[in-house]
C-alpha cells in the first residue's frame, strides 16, 4: 500500500490528520535540516580551534615581554609577580612542579586502587556486587569538584593537621588525596572497558590450558589490554592536571617548590583561578594568565591526544 | 603421603595456584569496597554537619550578610536558570552533532578529526573554558558578563558530553532497523526521524540529564563570567521565581559554596555545610534520575 507509507512522494491528499501534516512539514525540510546537522557536526572542530585561537589572542600582548631564556626565564624561574606593573616577572616553574607533584601523588593513589577495582568489577565480582560497586563509583564521579575542594578544606585538612602535625591542612598531600579520589572513577571505568574489550576466546583458551582466573588476568588480560590500561591512566593524569576548583582549595595555593608532602603548593590551574579576580581587563597581568592557560591547554591536549592514539591503536589490533 | 592416599588430591602446585587466586580475588574485592567507604563516610560527615542548618526556610530564604545568615534561595534559583539556559543552547547542537557523526559522516579523515576534536574538547581544563569565555564572548564580542555568557561557556564545556552520549545511543539502534526503513522508500532524514530517534530517545535523554548535572556543579567556568556573591532579589511576586535577566549578574550554588568557604573568613560551619549538602543532593539526584532512565530503558529494550 504505497499511499499509506510516509514518503515524500506520496500525494498530500493520502495523509490524514495533524500527524500527517507534521510529517509533511518535517519531510519538506530535509535539505535545510541536513545542512544544520552537518554544521553542528563540525562544531567541535570550530570550537577547539576557537579555544586555541582566543586563548592565544589573550596571551599575545605579553608574549614578547616574557623572558624566554636567561636567569628569570619562563620555564626555569619560580618568581611569578605578574601583578607588579613596574617590574613584573613571569616564571612558572613552581606551578608546573606543583601541578605535576599533585598529579603524581594523586596517581600513586588512584592508579593501583583504580586498576584493582576495575579487575575486580570486570573479572571477579558477581552481578549484584558489580551493580552496587558501579553505583558507588558513579556517586564518586558525580561529586562536583567544588564540593571536593570544600571537603579538602573542612574535613581532610584538619585531619591531616591532627595526624601528621602539618602546619597547614591544605597542602600537596591533601590535594593529591582529593585528586586521587576524583580520578578513580575515570580510571576504573576506562580500565574496565579495556579489560572487557579483550575477546572472551582469550579467556577461554587460557582457562582450557588450566589457568585460573587470576592467572588469566595477570598473564592474558593485562598483556592484551596493556595499551588500553595505559591510556586510561594517562587520561586520569590529564584530568588531574586540568582540575581547578578542588586543587585551588586543597593545595594551599603557595607558589613554591615543595620540600615535603606537607608543603602547600600551587598549580597552573589554581594560579589562574586565584589571580583572575584581581586582573584588570586588557592588562599584562590578564594576558600573563592567558599565557598560563595556553601552556595548560597544550599540556592537557598533548596528554589526551597521546592517550587517544594508544586507544585507537588498541582498537585496531583488537579488530584484526 | 597425602598424594598416595588419594590420587586425585590437588598437587602442591595446584594448591599454590588456588591460593594465589583467592588472594587476588579478596585483595581486589577489598580495594573495590574500600574505595566506597571514604565516599560514604564523607557524605555522612557532610550530612551530619549540615543538619542544623537544614530546613525549608534555609532553601527559600535569601542570602543575607554575605552568606553568613539567611538561606540559599538566590543561588539555587540562579543555578536552575543557568542550567536551563545551558541546556537550551547545548542540547540541540549536541544531539544534531551526534546524529551527524553516527548517521551522516563518511569514514574519512575529516570525521576522524571531528572525533579527535570531541575528545580534545572534553579534555580542555575547565579554567581554560573560563579564559575562552572571557576572550571570545567578553573581550571580542563585547558581551556583558552575566547569565548568557556563563551559559554559553558552560555549553562549550558540556558539548562533548552530549555528543558522545548521543552517538552511543544512536549506534545502539541496530543497523537492520534502518535498512528496513530504507527499503520502504524512506529517505535518510525520514529514517532518522521516525525510526532512529524514537528508538534511542532514552539514551539521548540520559546524556542530557548528565549535562544538567555537570553544568549545575561546575564552578571554574562561571566564576569570572557573571557569577557573584550577592545580588538583590525581589522579596515577593513573580520576580522572586525569575530574579535574573538574561544579561544580569547572578548567584549560583556552586560559586556560592566556593566564595563562602574560600573568601569569607569566619563563616559558620553549618552555613557552609548546608550549601555543600544542598548542592550535593541536587547533583546526586540528577545523576540518580539519569541512572533510573538508563535502567528502565535497558528493561524495556525491544531488540
Amino acid at each position: 500500500m504505497p499511499s499509506s507509507h510516509p514518503s515524500s512522494n506520496t500525494p498530500p491528499a493520502a495523509r490524514k490528520g495533524w500527524r500527517a501534516a507534521v510529517a509533511g512539514i518535517a519531510d519538506s525540510i530535509e535539505k535545510p535540516v541536513e545542512v544544520l546537522i552537518r554544521v553542528c557536526g563540525w562544531s567541535s572542530i570550530f570550537l577547539v580551534a576557537a579555544i586555541f585561537l582566543f586563548v592565544l589572542l589573550g596571551a599575545m600582548p605579553v608574549l614578547p615581554k616574557i623572558e624566554w631564556f636567561g636567569e628569570h626565564a619562563f620555564f626555569t624561574s619560580t618568581e611569578w609577580h605578574a601583578k607588579d606593573d613596574h617590574n613584573p616577572s613571569y616564571g612558572v616553574l613552581g606551578m608546573i612542579v606543583g601541578n605535576f607533584a599533585v598529579a603524581a601523588v594523586a596517581m600513586l593513589i588512584a592508579i593501583p586502587l583504580g586498576l584493582a577495582a576495575a579487575v575486580y568489577i570486570s573479572e571477579f565480582a558477581g552481578s549484584t556486587t558489580k551493580e552496587w560497586l558501579k553505583i558507588g563509583i558513579e556517586v564518586l564521579a558525580a561529586i562536583p569538584s567544588i564540593v571536593w575542594g570544600f571537603i579538602a578544606v573542612t574535613i581532610i585538612g584538619p585531619m591531616l593537621q591532627k595526624y601528621t602535625g602539618a602546619q597547614w591542612g591544605t597542602n600537596l598531600l591533601n590535594g593529591g588525596i582529593v585528586l586521587g579520589l576524583m580520578s578513580i572513577p575515570l580510571i576504573v571505568s576506562l580500565a574496565e572497558d579495556s579489560l572487557r574489550a579483550v575477546p572472551d576466546s582469550y579467556r577461554e583458551a587460557a582457562m582450557a590450558l588450566g589457568a585460573n582466573k587470576w592467572e588469566v588476568v595477570r598473564r592474558v588480560l593485562f598483556p592484551a589490554a596493556k595499551t588500553g590500561l595505559v591510556a586510561s591512566c594517562m587520561l586520569g593524569v590529564g584530568r588531574a592536571i586540568g582540575e581547578t576548583m578542588a586543587v585551588l582549595l586543597a593545595t594551599g595555593n603557595k607558589n613554591q617548590i615543595p620540600d615535603s608532602l606537607l608543603d602547600p603548593v600551587t598549580t597552573l590551574t589554581a594560579a589562574i583561578a586565584s589571580e583572575m579576580g584581581d586582573a584588570v581587563t586588557g592588562s599584562d597581568h590578564m594576558a600573563s594568565l592567558f599565557t598560563i592557560g595556553l601552556l595548560l591547554l597544550i599540556i592537557t591536549c598533548a596528554i589526551n591526544l597521546t592517550a587517544n592514539v594508544f586507544i585507537r591503536g588498541h582498537k585496531k589490533k583488537g579488530a584484526a | 603421603m597425602n598424594a598416595s592416599s588419594n590420587p586425585f588430591s590437588p598437587a602442591a602446585y595446584e594448591l599454590k595456584k588456588q591460593r594465589g587466586m583467592k588472594i587476588a580475588h579478596w585483595t581486589t574485592g577489598a580495594i573495590a569496597v574500600a574505595l566506597l567507604l571514604p565516599v560514604a563516610w564523607l557524605l555522612w560527615m557532610i550530612t551530619v554537619r549540615a543538619w542544623p542548618a537544614l530546613s525549608w526556610d534555609y532553601i527559600t530564604t535569601d542570602v543575607r550578610s554575605m552568606g553568613a545568615e539567611g538561606g540559599i534561595w538566590g543561588p539555587l534559583i540562579g543555578t536552575f536558570y543557568l542550567t536551563l539556559m545551558c541546556l537550551i543552547i547545548v542540547a540541540p547542537i549536541g544531539v544534531l552533532a551526534g546524529i551527524y557523526i553516527n548517521e551522516y559522516a563518511p569514514d574519512n579523515a575529516l570525521t576522524r578529526s571531528i572525533m579527535v576534536a570531541v575528545t580534545s574538547l572534553a579534555g580542555v581544563p575547565s579554567i581554560v573554558h573560563a579564559l575562552f569565555g572571557l576572550g571570545a564572548f567578553v573581550a571580542t564580542m563585547h558581551m556583558k558578563t552575566g547569565m548568557l555568557t556563563a551559559a554559553m561557556t558552560l555549553s562549550v564545556m558540556t558539548l562533548p558530553v552530549i555528543i558522545t552520549s548521543t552517538k552511543e545511543a544512536l549506534s545502539a539502534v541496530p543497523k537492520n532497523f534502518r535498512e528496513a526503513c530504507w527499503n520502504l522508500g524512506a529517505s535518510k532524514w525520514q529514517t532518522i526521524r521516525t525510526i532512529v530517534l524514537p528508538n534511542s530517545f532514552g539514551g539521548i535523554l540520559t546524556g542530557v540529564i548528565l549535562v544538567i548535572a555537570r553544568a549545575a556543579g561546575e564552578t571554574a567556568p562561571i566564576m569570572f563570567l557573571g557569577a557573584v556573591l550577592w545580588v538583590p532579589i525581589a522579596k515577593s511576586g513573580a520576580e522572586r521565581l525569575a530574579p535574573y535577566g538574561i544579561n544580569d549578574q547572578f548567584m549560583a550554588l556552586s560559586n556560592h559554596l566556593n566564595l563562602i568557604c574560600k573568601d569569607i573568613p569566619g563563616m559558620s560551619d553549618q552555613m557552609m555545610f548546608g550549601s555543600a549538602f544542598i548542592l550535593l543532593v541536587l547533583i546526586l539526584s540528577i545523576n540518580g534520575a539519569a541512572s533510573v532512565v538508563r535502567s528502565r530503558l535497558r528493561r524495556r529494550k525491544r531488540w
